[in-house]
């Protein structure tokens, strides 16, 4: 570690190596999330002035119906993207860590592989796959002797389709989060157990669960964030329909901002869902805390 | 054959099926993308093209503007890689290898930026591009996202580990602070840059909303918007729609099959120890 003395001209060089850095961050990122706030109190456009509006902006939110459902589309696919998503990834991450499994660096590859690409390239491909006339799967449905299923057509499952095809996205990329918490975990614990007579079962809940908590805490809050940000996917995917069966709370900001305008009103979405991926994150932490007294 | 071997198989076996099942829709999108456009949604369907045709991939790179957003889209992605790549190592140098008043309260509030996605602040992103004119340029979408707090993470975290003799040795040889970190720190800390530059290229390639922010003027679009624009047409050309995904797709996983252990470790090393 190198210290310079103050009043010298070295003094200053960590600081210049700061500045690029520091800088950007400043002016993208903290004076904005700065202005943001602010403006979720103002009427403001692109070309006119802000001007201050108080709580207005927040009370109309309340009674916007649109907004609302935004919101609760949010929250259902955030919460159940969650959940599968840490069922998904654990799941393949035990099926892939103990090295039981041959060829299993092509397998980890394999299932990483759909989280390199773009969301917008994700969506063009299933949109394709679960067409309803023309998609694979539907005529594969079909010839099975079935109907087909409108899955972007209607919107329960089109809601169900944006939901899986996020787990079909980011599961590989979670397992591998998973399987290098399952390394860190003792293999001496689970001989020992063994010894004992311990099922399996058992020491998957009482020695892989609890020591694999941190982690889990760690998927589970990546995945939030994630899900609570989703944007692109259902930009090529459902264009947020049918209706407003898929359009989540980004979507609303970006269009009351940039196609109508009313960038104060945005800005005061856009501080419900920080305010929601704040209060996930902090009950998230707080449960993890409390699963891991009990043991 | 014993029990173990046979849950071996079996577990492999289920492995594999899951994998096909994973890769299936990538899969399905490149052959469909070779099948010539009368072929696409024939009933009944094959899984390989009957006849196999380039029409679709000549007709998308015939036209200029698919080139164009193609081109965009790599200038953006290789600068801005280049830039993160410097200032990011810079940072995490500073972070490493010095002590100096702020630093400590530098380096957490750069990591609570994370907290801040851009999906909350791009209305004041917005106006804050308007404001330094850099709207409508391929420079607002590579120098405001070139600074990463994973970037200045992963690189103060490996840059810790190296020895301060050799920096403190570069000095005595009357080295410059900036001789010292390009020819001895970078060279030693190729890893690092590896993974920053890998991953920066592919965030930045498969970038949409911020190139959404930035860029309304149709020349200046990247490939993303250009597929999402080509999507929200009322009557797609799934033909070509698909040549084009093919040919966005294909470089991100061109670096993977490349770069596959730098792809592996960084995941972790980003997710587990932040």
């Amino acid at each position: 570690m190198t210290k310079f003395k103050k009043g010298t001209r070295q003094f200053w060089i960590p600081y210049l190596f700061l500045l690029p850095n520091v800088l950007i961050f400043a002016l993208f990122v903290i004076i904005p999330a700065i202005q943001g706030l602010a403006m979720s109190f103002t009427d403001h456009g692109i070309f006119t002035e802000p001007k201050f509006v108080g709580f207005a902006n927040f009370v109309e939110l309340f009674h916007d119906e649109v907004f609302w459902i935004t919101f609760k589309n949010t929250l259902v696919y955030s919460f159940l993207t969650v959940i599968m998503l840490v069922a998904v990834s654990l799941l393949l991450a035990l099926l892939l860590s103990k090295s039981t499994v041959k060829f299993e660096k092509g397998f980890r590859a394999a299932f990483y592989i759909p989280s390199l690409l773009s969301m917008i390239t994700v969506g063009i491909a299933w949109r394709f796959i679960l067409g309803d006339e023309m998609g694979i799967i539907n005529y594969f449905l079909r010839s099975l002797g079935g109907n087909g299923v409108p899955w972007l057509t209607d919107g329960t499952y089109a809601m169900l389709s944006v939901i899986m095809v996020t787990v079909w996205t980011y599961a590989g990329y979670y397992m591998l989060i998973f399987i290098s918490g399952l390394q860190a975990i003792p293999g001496e614990l689970y001989e020992a157990a063994k010894v004992d007579g311990a099922s399996p079962w058992y020491s998957f809940r009482k020695i892989t669960i609890p020591l694999l908590a941190p982690t889990t805490l760690v998927v589970s809050i990546l995945a939030t964030i994630n899900a609570f940000k989703a944007y692109e996917l259902i930009t090529t995917m459902t264009k947020g329909g049918p209706g407003y069966a898929t359009k989540f709370i980004v979507q609303q900001v970006y269009q009351v901002a940039f196609a109508e305008d009313r960038m104060g009103y945005a800005s005061a979405m856009s501080i419900i869902l920080m305010l929601m991926i704040g209060a996930f994150t902090v009950f998230q932490f707080a449960a993890n805390r409390r699963g891991s007294d009990n043991e | 054959m014993n029990k173990q071997v046979k849950t071996e198989i079996g577990k492999t076996i289920l492995v594999a099926i899951l994998a096909i099942l994973t890769l299936f829709p990538i899969i399905w999108v490149v052959l469909s993308s070779f099948k010539p456009q009368s072929e696409l949604f024939q009933i009944p369907m094959s899984f390989f093209p009957r006849t196999w045709t380039l029409e679709n991939y000549s007709e998308s790179l015939g036209r200029g503007d698919f080139l164009l957003y193609f081109r965009n889209s790599l200038v953006v992605s290789v600068v801005s890689t280049a830039i993160t790549v410097l200032i990011n190592t810079m940072a995490g140098y500073a972070l490493a290898k010095f002590v100096f008043p702020g630093r400590n309260i530098t380096f957490t509030i750069m990591l609570a930026t994370l907290m801040i996605p851009l999906q909350v602040i791009m209305i004041p992103i917005f106006l804050q591009l308007k404001r330094f004119g850099l709207l409508n340029t391929l420079w607002g979408i590579i120098i405001p996202p070139a600074a990463t707090p994973t970037g200045v993470f992963l690189a103060r975290q490996y840059m810790t580990t190296l020895p301060d003799s050799l920096i403190e040795a570069a000095r005595m040889d009357g080295g410059g602070e900036d001789f010292i970190f390009i020819k001895v720190i970078l060279p030693m800390s190729k890893p690092i840059v590896a993974t920053i530059a890998i991953f920066s290229f592919m965030w930045r390639w498969n970038d949409y909303l911020w190139p959404l922010i930035v860029i309304s003027k149709s020349r200046k679009q990247t490939i993303q918007q250009a597929l999402a624009g080509f999507v929200g047409q009322l009557q797609i050309n799934w033909s070509n729609l698909l040549a084009m995904t093919t040919i966005t797709i294909l470089p991100v996983i061109i670096v993977f099959l490349a770069f596959q252990n730098f792809f592996m470790q960084g995941v972790t090393a980003g997710a587990v120890k932040g």
